[in-house]
């Protein structure tokens, strides 16, 4: 069902939107119509913008500059409360329900009518729900479905949803974008933000994208498509870098041996679903991924911290069982988190965090010898060039520093192999650089690396060969001559590899009103 | 005048001493230390003397013990309320089962307390994640109940102090109490144990970030069980020493060190979040508490109008001290 080509005055209007954080421009000049009736995509890669318009439209924070026009008429919209009175309600990805009351009792919270919010509940597929179950004890596939029945109780005019079949099972998805399509029929608009094309293209009419906090475009979704948005999300990106050839020794060592890490068909709830790949010795491997994919459950997985529901992983082809993270450290597997926060102890000394993996294990707990370890602790320093003016606390070293005493620490360690997770994210150009530098050269020495990154440059910079995950599976696998960021962002949005004109999603979907999800 | 240009840029006289004492925070504490001996002095001049000061130590040295318990709990962000009865406890079966034990039995009997609750409590916080304050403050109670019904079941014969430590509380060699004999030893091996060795290292760092400490390798569990049962022992320790000191064994002897053994971890410099502070603070801290009951004894107030003005003074104390202290 395509809406009248006739113009029609947008029941939506936002118009140079831009919102500064410090010298920082999260959004430039955003702009987003939607039409009543439509529901309309937006789309954009990681740190794009979309979140921050989100935010703004919501009422959550406010912009510094732009208007947001609502049924014509200009809206100061102050709070998430006056957005739900001009009648634009969000679902968010994160469930809204406040977990210690029941069903009943948080709809009373939000003054969502009961029996609509029922109607709209049996609708979305969920037959038998006891309206008086405390919300924690519902499981989150369900909550989410609430979450959007309580938004459709109140008839909203314009139906925010973000990334709204993330966590379902397919049948629940299915339900969901089938309501959603009939919201559109109905005359309500709806502004959908997916990674997934396969929806969006079922399910959308016309797509807003943008690109470094600026709409680039507006296109009406029709077969082939999806290029000319991958590109639009690029932009001139794609001329600008080519992969840059490695001096000979940087190269990792190809084949021989058994892999360092083998992963096979691994699970983990609904995060992560059949993921199965090796990493080499002398390997840096990358791992791409747009926002929440799964790959900071794999990453968990395989560094001990949550316990995979399936599949295995062989370390030296053996197979291994971690269940603390002491366990991978025992391998020679060490993690190092993207959140400094996580893995420092901020009030403690630049030489006692680099040294904390050496007193863990119970038989290390006796008298230290710091005159060895000081020798480590000191060529990890030197190694890393980790500028110690102010050692006495790691909370007063500058960011790039202290993600430098978190790769330190393993490097003093000896850990055979590194799962780095987005380590550059937040630290300056000069620290980027030298982080690119050492993770080659840890790879030089025979050990092995997993990285995983947001921003495709860096798989150019540093990887051998590169991962992408889409929505809890390996979607592609490449060697890092043929991931030009065109290539990746393609397979991060789960598209086939190569094919440059119609893919065969929309021709497929598009004919029929039903919005059946294409596996 | 090129002299005067290449000056350092000229630093306020309090914010040097206020950048010194941050970096030298046993400073200021001995400083109030001194501070309070003065007053002492002039309030009742000749007080202070050789005597006195061995007086003051051997109250002081139960005190800094019990403090050392709260120092490495509060290290991890913990707290163990149940010392008091603990030692308590170990004091009382030691006094009762000495009448008709060897005296190497009765010592295994009243330590027998500490390390059940020490683990108990060990095993509450880290395993089950019981609040510390919450698992301690039961166990301690649970203690107290079971020390009414050994009192009304067990005993048939009386209580004795034994001479050992009646000697060791009490006694004093050449101006110096013999419990130094024991608190010596215990401290240069808390500090040690804090600054050198990896099973302290783990302590400032699990209450620093837990989860860090875990992404190291560190199990947690592993470190508070090993923590409060090493607690509980020192506590049952200190028991021991104190009823050679009070010599009047009871169901309550040491409760009222509880509070103020926090209390001188705290202001001894000591973080209850965790992840800041050590013993020699402490040990300052507990001197600081000491020598300040004295001083309100000879006021001559009132025990209540005591009590106020003590709690005034460590609330005063502790919160002038961080604020000199932490140079932010």
């Amino acid at each position: 069902m395509t809406t009248d080509p006739s113009p029609q005055s947008p029941l939506l209007d936002a118009i140079g939107v831009a919102k500064n954080y410090g010298a920082v421009a999260a959004l430039r000049n955003a702009s987003l119509s939607v039409l009543p009736g439509e529901v309309h995509a937006l789309m954009g890669a990681n740190g794009a913008g979309k979140s921050t318009l989100v935010k703004i439209l919501t009422g959550a924070i406010k912009a510094d500059a732009g208007r947001i026009l609502i049924h014509g008429q200009q809206l100061d919209v102050r709070s998430p409360a006056a957005a739900r009175r001009a009648g634009l309600v969000p679902v968010y990805q994160e469930p809204a329900l406040i977990p210690d009351l029941d069903v009943l009792s948080n709809l009373r919270l939000t003054g969502t009518p009961v029996e609509p919010f029922r109607a709209w509940v049996r609708e979305l597929g969920i037959p038998d729900l006891d309206i008086r179950e405390t919300a924690r004890h519902i499981p989150l596939a369900i909550l989410r479905v609430l979450d959007l029945a309580r938004a459709l109780a109140v008839e909203p005019d314009v139906l925010l949803l973000d990334e709204m079949t993330a966590a379902l099972p397919a049948n629940l998805a299915e339900k969901v974008l089938e309501v959603v399509r009939r919201q559109g029929d109905a005359g309500r608009s709806v502004i959908f933000i997916s990674h997934r094309f396969v929806e969006i293209s079922a399910l959308c009419d016309r797509a807003t994208v943008l690109r470094d906090g600026s709409t680039v475009g507006v296109v009406d979704i029709e077969p082939g498509i999806e290029e000319r948005i991958v590109e639009m999300m690029l932009g001139t990106r794609i001329e600008k870098t080519r992969v840059t050839a490695r001096a000979a020794n940087d190269v990792a060592v190809a084949g021989g041996g058994r892999p360092r890490l083998s992963v096979r068909n691994l699970q983990l709830g609904t995060k992560l679903n059949d993921v199965s790949f090796d990493l080499a010795n002398g390997e840096v491997a990358g791992v791409f991924a747009l926002e929440g994919q799964g790959q900071d459950e794999l990453f968990a997985a395989l560094a001990g911290s949550i316990r995979p529901t399936g599949g295995t992983i062989d370390v030296d082809g053996a197979p291994a069982k971690f269940s603390h993270p002491s366990d991978a450290i025992q391998a020679g597997i060490a993690y190092v988190p993207g959140d400094r926060a996580e893995a420092l102890a901020m009030q403690r000394s630049v030489r006692e965090n680099i040294a904390l993996p050496f007193s863990a294990a119970l038989r290390k707990w006796g008298p230290i010898r710091m005159r060895r370890e000081q020798v480590v602790v000191s060529s990890a320093i030197a190694r890393l060039q980790i500028d110690t003016r102010a050692q006495g606390e790691v909370q007063r070293l500058s960011g790039g520093n202290q993600q430098k005493v978190t790769i330190a620490r393993w490097i003093a360690a000896n850990a055979r192999t590194i799962l780095c997770f987005d380590p550059t994210r937040g630290i300056d150009v000069g620290t980027k650089q030298e982080i690119y530098k050492l993770l080659r050269e840890l790879a030089g020495q025979g050990k092995s690396v997993l990285f995983y990154t947001s921003e495709m440059e860096e798989v150019q910079r540093v990887c051998d060969r590169v991962i992408v995950i889409f929505g809890g599976r390996v979607v592609d696998t490449f060697p890092v001559e043929e991931a030009d960021e065109a290539a990746l962002m393609r397979a991060a949005y789960g598209l086939p590899r190569g094919a440059k004109a119609d893919v065969g999603i929309l021709a497929e979907v598009k004919p029929g009103s039903s919005a059946e999800a294409a596996p | 005048m090129t002299d005067i240009a290449t000056m350092p840029q000229p630093v306020s006289f309090g914010r040097r001493i206020k950048r010194f004492m941050a970096d030298r925070p046993l400073i200021p504490l001995i400083i109030l230390l001194i501070i309070l001996v003065v007053i002492l002095q002039i309030l009742r001049p000749g007080i202070v003397n050789e005597r006195w000061l061995a007086n003051t130590a051997k109250f002081a040295i139960p005190l800094a013990i019990l403090a050392g318990c709260q120092t490495m709990t509060m290290l991890t962000g913990g707290i163990d309320l149940s010392v008091g009865t603990v030692a308590t406890m170990s004091a009382f079966i030691m006094a009762t089962q000495i009448v008709n034990q060897d005296p190497a039995v009765a010592f295994l009997l009243a330590m027998l307390p500490a390390v059940l609750i020490g683990l108990v409590n060990g095993i509450g916080v880290g395993v089950f994640r019981v609040h510390p304050l919450i698992m301690t403050l039961g166990t301690s109670l649970i203690g107290t109940g079971f020390l009414q019904v050994y009192q009304r079941t067990v005993i048939a014969s009386g209580a004795k102090i034994p001479d050992f430590l009646n000697w060791l509380g009490t006694g004093v060699t050449y101006g110096f109490p013999n419990a130094l004999l024991l608190f010596v030893p215990v401290a240069v091996l808390i500090v040690f144990m804090l600054n050198r060795t990896g099973f302290g290292r783990l302590l400032y760092a699990v209450g620093d970030n837990e989860r860090a400490a875990r992404l190291s390798g560190v199990r947690y569990w592993q470190v508070i069980v090993a923590l409060y049962v090493l607690s509980s022992l020192l506590a049952g320790i200190t028991g021991l020493l104190y009823i050679g000191l009070i010599k009047a064994p009871s169901l309550s002897l040491a409760e009222p060190l509880v509070l103020p053994s926090v209390a001188a971890a705290v202001i001894g410099g000591t973080s209850i979040f965790g992840g800041r502070g050590g013993y020699t603070g402490t040990i300052i801290g507990a001197l600081i508490l000491t020598v300040l009951t004295t001083l309100l004894t000879i006021l001559q107030m009132p025990e209540g109008g005591r009590r106020i003005l003590f709690g005034f003074i460590v609330l005063f104390v502790t919160a002038a001290y961080l604020r000199i202290v932490e140079d932010r």
